[in-house]
């Protein structure tokens, strides 16, 4: 089973590509959980989310404390939050960054890998302005799940509430996000 | 398990599940009131019936005393009837679900198990479910989304047999079921339909050439009379739940088995007995324990209203350790569902020794550990009055 947590703060769609993730590991076969950490809901606030991977049916039904991977859509959050907090000593730490992952390593002390990359840079120059997309692409490259499987789940879903020439950026956002990771991850 | 139609997988929430299993079923009357503590259920619902997917005539309300009071109008009406809620809302309606079951009304209600206040609070834990635990109302306990989405199909079914004829609560626990995407197989549309059928109300208010009185006054003459006979409606229900249960499981190819899910028990020492998702979580901690060669196993509650007293002796009778967990406290007093269960023991010579543990009140998360605390605990547990606490910081 792999566990994942993201963090974000309140409107920036941590809990969407949770879900998201979700259902593109659904299409792999997998079974899968999918659930955000509740408290008061407002704009800005730190927000976790979860995501649970398996070949066999998920019965356990408590909170994530060791995950295997997690995601900081926002990096202030390395300020308030403590996202390594549980993360296995060999999982891996994504991070929407301008700065390096050696600098990100300074500041977490975190010894597994690390994959810096600027999530909100690349959502502006698909045109969405939104880290998070950018985010689950990255998920997906450490994940090793088919990057065409994760786009067509991600069209269809996100076809559901934006128009097309929107879902078409953030189909790009996706994709850069992804090659991102996967030139980090494989280079690492 | 042979199946006889072929279902689709999805990845949706608890409360999506539900809805679903609504849309398939398609009342003709749902009431809710539409403001927290609600669901997702009634706006899922409210999106069918606004899309046309759906001919329900949904009924948005301004309380959920008026919900439940609007579903017994209809469903005395005639009509087949839902609705939805949690918590507080519960509390709310909880009048009017006497009512209903002392109407004899085939009412399904979903219900996202949520606390209590005071203090204010939105998570998980089952005082709603246990403050409406004496107004008559079947309650059925879901493990999962896929449980409760196929209960409330059984419950439809369930609620409607002629020798039952009461209301119907199918509990999902709030946020870890009703709030997390799980993969959860449907059946297919005309399958559910036909599964439930056509609703035949027994004299309905509609009936205008055959007139008949709801609601009716009955004073120390008849109340008793009455109330005896609603009893012998819980008593039917029983028999009633198995066959449904069976039709259910020939119709989808998953295994509901009895009233209790008995999971490694037959050579057990130590079990624990618990509803709703914390019952999943206890399964992967048995399947450790057993790894480990230690003999423990899992007595999950599906039926707890009414409460099959024989059938859980035949399950536990063997067992030298047996803990209880409650989550909700029945303030004064052992758990409920403790009392429950050590009550079907009373005129039993051989008896687990039982311990009654209070967890995960408020959405306290319930983990692996705790889990395993309560197992270790109850190697050469003794007899004992002792209420422990489990996950409470002290």
């Amino acid at each position: 089973m792999i566990e994942i947590r993201w963090h974000g703060r309140g409107g920036q769609g941590a809990k969407t590509v949770s879900q998201i993730l979700a259902q593109i590991l659904m299409r792999e076969g997998k079974h899968v959980q999918a659930f955000p950490e509740y408290g008061p809901e407002r704009s800005g606030a730190p927000v976790k989310a979860y995501d649970r991977i398996s070949d066999e049916e998920i019965r356990i039904h408590s909170g994530v404390y060791n995950p295997d991977i997690v995601a900081v859509i926002d990096e202030t959050l390395l300020e308030s939050e403590n996202p390594t907090d549980g993360l296995k000593p060999d999982g891996v730490l994504i991070v929407n960054t301008p700065r390096s992952a050696d600098e990100i390593r300074r500041k977490t002390g975190f010894q597994g890998k690390i994959i810096a990359f600027n999530a909100t840079k690349v959502a502006q120059e698909a045109g969405t302005g939104f880290p998070n997309v950018p985010m689950l692409g990255a998920v997906v490259a450490v994940l090793g799940v088919d990057p065409q499987v994760a786009e067509e789940e991600l069209k269809e879903t996100l076809s559901h509430r934006l128009p097309p020439e929107v879902v078409e950026k953030n189909l790009k956002a996706f994709r850069a996000g992804y090659e991102a990771a996967k030139e980090v991850y494989v280079g690492s | 398990m042979q199946k006889t139609v072929v279902g689709y997988r999805k990845a949706m929430t608890g409360h999506k599940a539900v809805a679903e299993a609504m849309r398939q079923i398609e009342p003709d009357v749902v009431a809710v009131y539409p403001i927290t503590p609600q669901s997702e259920i009634a706006e899922y619902y409210a999106e069918y019936v606004h899309n046309g997917v759906v001919r329900t005539e949904l009924v948005p309300v301004e309380s959920e005393h008026s919900a439940m009071s609007a579903c017994v109008g209809a469903a005395a009406a005639g009509a087949r009837v839902m609705t939805a809620t949690a918590s507080q809302g519960l509390a709310l309606m909880v009048e009017v679900v006497y009512i209903a079951a002392g109407l004899r009304l085939p009412i399904v209600m979903a219900l996202a198990n949520r606390s209590l206040s005071a203090p204010i609070n939105i998570h998980c834990d089952h005082s709603d479910a246990y403050l409406a635990r004496d107004s008559g109302a079947i309650q059925i306990f879901a493990e999962s989304a896929q449980e409760a989405y196929d209960y409330m199909i059984i419950a439809q079914k369930l609620a409607e047999d002629k020798r039952v004829r009461l209301p119907v609560l199918v509990n999902l626990d709030g946020f870890t079921l009703t709030h997390t995407l799980q993969v959860v197989e449907l059946l297919p549309d005309e399958a559910v339909k036909g599964f439930v059928g056509e609703f035949e109300p027994i004299h309905p208010l509609l009936d205008v050439d055959n007139p008949s009185t709801w609601g009716a006054f009955a004073m120390p003459d008849y109340y008793f009379e009455l109330k005896r006979a609603q009893q012998a409606g819980m008593e039917a229900a029983p028999e009633a739940f198995l066959e449904v249960q069976k039709a259910f499981s020939e119709l989808s190819g998953r295994a509901y088995r009895g009233f209790f899910e008995a999971y490694r028990l037959e050579d057990a020492e130590r079990a624990i007995v618990v509803m709703g998702s914390t019952a999943g979580t206890a399964k992967v901690v048995v399947d450790e324990l057993r790894e480990r060669g230690e003999k423990v196993g899992l007595l999950k509650v599906w039926l707890w209203r009414p409460f099959v007293r024989e059938e859980l002796v035949k399950l536990l009778g063997h067992l030298e350790a047996v803990a209880v967990l409650d989550r909700a406290l029945s303030f004064g007093n052992m758990g409920a569902l403790f009392l429950d269960v050590t009550s079907a023991f009373v005129h039993e010579d051989k008896r687990p020794v039982f311990v009654n543990y209070i967890y995960g009140l408020g959405g306290r998360d319930v983990t692996t550990d705790q889990i395993k605390r309560v197992y270790e605990e109850l190697k050469g547990a003794r007899p004992s009055h002792e209420l422990r606490y489990l996950g409470l910081r002290e």
